[in-house]
């Protein structure tokens, strides 16, 4: 009776191993604790609170859009690449605007999220009404937002910026104080990630909103057909997008308390491979806010560790380069591997 | 039986066409009712008129007892009227309860969606029609009879009171068309009025209460099955009666074009042997799953053979990829036209002449495009493809005149060997026998023709033998003349 209960309870156990080992977030997680395991023998000093914290908080503004970006990939199984260009106007206009007419963070965040929603939704509008794709409008949009940049700043870097972002950006809980005197903790930029993660993650699993976008990422002409506020969700997602942008922007501002304007451009596509890293389809329909997080967690901790050993920089964009041939190809094979397997015939002998 | 849906007098015009004239029709409450007619007969705009999607010229429409002024899409559902389209419109990244629920999920308006509520939706569905689906299953894994399955538990959902359902069974292996109608006849049950789709004309009569014939935008008859026969049928769909023959082989020692010896690939099928004929009409049929289309596509190349012997008028070829299965005058028409046929944005000429670019080449190497042309108005002549100008893009085609794009195509290239893997499916009644008349014509002129389908009766009149596969092996063959479509179905059903 006893052994029988053992086995039982061993086969649910099996079974849900099985059912975690399916989602490719599982995967990641084990990739991230092999990964952590091999720098940190290689320097121990990468899993100290100091270094683990410090990651966290370069990451936060990647970490930030990624969710957004997650968001219209999966409803236009195309990504997103102006969010980067909205970003960066928005820094720079919210970095002058503070200077020259003061006001708190909040406001600041305020505004910066309006911008970024706003820049976002033109791109909305676009894929909507005149039905181009994504990625073709939002390059557009892209060379738009970030030439109106040059050419209304001619590219004048902002050395100064108000104060309120360097008290923002510093902001730590739980910190310490190493031995040179410097204090180290969980930033709250990391915090603001948190909840963008989330935030997504309660849209795209728990609100209709965002089973609509997966809904239109899946199969558009039946969303259509079922009545789905086509307009609404598109609106939404590209709208989301620009507003964790701005939201981004104001991290990234407090974390650097300068604006170089052509900084955040050139980060589309190691956001973009985070999230397929994470487990987004790129032709659309499906993907995790948890997974688009792991992902810009797994690049974190590459860069990071690429650094304490010593290796230079430039391999941490060939596997950005890598995980995208990787996924696309690996999310193409997967297609033709269903295709195939309706037609298997059991010969007989 | 009281009435639910009733048209009075409804036209409709497109841009020069008038695809109704003047429609009455009556649809009774839970009947099974079937709607027939060729391609461009009208019935898929009175679908659309009935569901919404379009609105009427003139005419009524009383649903209920009640005029509707006219039926949008939303306004039509919110009466329990629901169409399947034959792509479903189901979401292949969501799970089945999501699939299910999602519509009566949006009806609640939508906000935080209860996962466990999504769940009790999709069983009450399932329930209805008594299926077991596995609820977390992703619908895009299923194999399509169970999605249809799904598309028909989601319209479960809504106070359901008529489905419509457009050619359901046309992509549905054998085994799922039976579910499928027992499914309908338990909607009926249910008090439900299906509204139902067809070009197969035994389904019809297995399934129909009523059948509406439609031609040329009118409603030519309304009867029930037994006042009916396949012959009268067809009559009214065509307005001419159809004479058939049945395929006549003439010259039994005619030489061999092809013989296949022990071909076998692992998965696909085993120790496979055959012989076509010049002038030969050769019938190969059996389930989904047999390996009946994997032969095909290894005789073709597109997934080889890995032994045997394969020998064309008596010299043995390699047939390692299509380049080879071409030059050896193979060719193939394959069994979904849409992926695999057809460059379906492509002109009807482009479509044509695709195989056999390399003869029209004049001066520089290049493509002449006069004699590109006039290759491609030849073929559309001499199969009778309906289309204004060469230049059209195939998508713009009834299935039919698609379907004799491709064999324009592949016969452009002048082959000795022809292999059709269903090239029927989905075609009306007067395109299928003018098919059938060209690939005869084909075989009279010494083309040796491997016709796979799933029709029995179209391999019984159309070809001199019929080969049988089961589990990846040919286990049977008959003479068809001798033979009756019910003892081939038996054959090809048989425990192997």
């Amino acid at each position: 009776m006893r052994a029988e209960g053992q086995r039982l309870a061993g086969a649910t156990v099996a079974a849900m191993l099985r059912q975690l080992l399916r989602h490719n977030e599982t995967w990641l997680a084990i990739l991230i604790v092999v990964l952590c395991a091999g720098i940190t023998i290689a320097n121990p000093a990468f899993l100290t609170y100091e270094n683990v914290a410090g990651f966290l908080k370069s990451s936060s503004m990647t970490g930030i859009m990624a969710v957004g970006v997650l968001i219209v990939l999966i409803l236009s199984g195309s990504p997103d690449v102006s969010f980067t260009a909205i970003a960066q106007v928005v820094e720079y206009a919210v970095a002058v605007a503070t200077l020259q007419w003061g006001g708190n963070i909040y406001l600041a965040l305020a505004a910066a999220a309006a911008m970024g929603v706003l820049m976002g939704l033109v791109n909305g509008a676009i894929v909507h009404w005149f039905r181009v794709p994504t990625i073709i409008v939002t390059i557009a949009t892209f060379n738009i937002y970030f030439g109106m940049l040059y050419v209304i700043t001619h590219g004048k870097l902002i050395n100064l910026v108000h104060p309120m972002f360097r008290d923002f950006g510093n902001t730590l809980l739980f910190s310490r104080v190493s031995s040179i005197g410097a204090s180290y903790g969980l930033s709250l930029m990391t915090l603001v990630w948190l909840a963008a993660v989330l935030l997504g993650w309660f849209i795209l699993r728990k609100t209709f909103l965002g089973r609509s976008v997966f809904a239109i990422g899946g199969n558009e002409v039946a969303a259509e057909r079922l009545g789905i506020a086509m307009l609404r969700t598109r609106l939404f997602a590209f709208g989301f997008v620009g507003l964790l942008s701005g939201v981004a922007a104001v991290v990234h501002l407090s974390i650097v308390q300068a604006v170089v304007p052509n900084i955040i451009v050139g980060k589309e596509l190691e956001v973009i491979a985070a999230v397929v890293l994470g487990g987004a389809s790129v032709f659309g329909g499906k993907g995790t806010a948890l997974g688009a997080a792991l992902g810009v967690l797994l690049f974190a901790i590459l860069n990071n560790g690429l650094t304490l050993l010593n290796v230079s920089s430039y391999w941490y964009n060939v596997t950005i380069g890598v995980v995208i041939t990787v996924a696309i190809t690996n999310s193409a094979y997967q297609a033709l591997r269903r295709r195939r397997a309706r037609v298997h015939v059991k010969v007989e002998a | 039986m009281e009435e639910f849906l009733r048209l009075e007098k409804i036209h409709k015009s497109f841009v020069g066409v008038h695809a109704l004239k003047g429609v009455d029709f009556t649809l009774r409450k839970g009947e099974i009712h079937c709607l027939v007619g060729e391609n461009g007969c009208g019935k898929s705009t009175l679908i659309k008129i009935i569901s919404g999607v379009l609105q009427p010229d003139s005419g009524r429409i009383v649903v209920e007892g009640q005029p509707v002024a006219s039926l949008g899409s939303a306004a039509t559902m919110a009466r329990g009227i629901q169409v399947i389209y034959q792509d479903l419109s189901l979401f292949p990244n969501l799970t089945v309860a999501e699939n299910i629920a999602i519509a009566e999920v949006k009806e609640r308006g939508g906000g935080v969606v209860d996962w466990d509520e999504v769940r009790r939706i999709a069983r009450a569905a399932m329930a209805r029609i008594r299926v077991d689906l596995d609820l977390d299953a992703e619908v895009g894994e299923l194999p399509i009879g169970v999605q249809q399955l799904v598309a028909i538990c989601r319209a479960l959902t809504s106070d359901l009171k008529l489905l419509i359902l457009d050619e359901p069974t046309a992509s549905l292996p054998k085994h799922d068309i039976e579910n499928l109608l027992s499914v309908v006849r338990d909607l009926q049950a249910h008090g439900i009025a299906v509204l139902f789709v067809s070009h197969k004309l035994n389904e019809i009569f297995a399934v129909a209460e009523r059948i509406t014939v439609f031609r040329d935008g009118e409603r030519v008859a309304t009867l029930p099955p037994n006042e009916l026969d396949d012959d009268r049928l067809v009559a009214l769909m065509t307005g001419r009666t159809l004479a058939r023959k049945v395929f006549a082989f003439a010259d039994a020692s005619a030489r061999k074009v092809l013989e296949v010896r022990g071909l076998s690939k692992r998965n696909h099928f085993a120790d496979v042997s055959l012989e076509l004929r010049a002038g030969e009409i050769v019938g190969l049929t059996g389930l989904i799953g047999s390996g009946r289309t994997e032969l095909a596509l290894a005789l073709f190349g597109i997934s080889p053979a890995e032994s045997g012997e394969i020998r064309v008028e008596g010299k043995p070829v390699q047939i390692r990829s299509v380049q080879d299965a071409v030059a050896a005058g193979i060719a193939y028409v394959p069994e979904n036209r849409l992926v695999q046929g057809l460059v379906m944005k492509h002109s009807v000429e482009a479509n044509v002449t695709a195989t056999v670019l390399d003869r029209l080449l004049g001066r520089l190497g290049l493509v002449d495009p006069a004699r590109k042309q006039a290759l491609a108005r030849e073929w559309i002549k001499a199969l009778g493809i309906k289309v204004s100008n060469p230049a059209v893009p195939v998508q713009t085609l009834s299935g039919g005149n698609q379907q004799k794009v491709v064999i324009a195509k592949w016969l452009a290239a002048s082959p000795r060997i022809l292999i059709l893997d269903g090239p029927t499916v989905g075609v009306d009644v007067m395109a299928k026998a003018a098919i059938h008349d060209y690939v005869r014509g084909l075989a009279a002129r010494g083309m040796a023709v491997l016709l796979i389908t799933d029709e029995e009766a179209e391999a019984v009149a159309n070809t001199n033998r019929i080969l049988i596969m089961r589990a990846g092996r040919i286990r049977d063959e008959i003479v068809a003349a001798a033979a009756e479509a019910e003892q081939v179905q038996q054959l090809v059903e048989a425990p192997s």
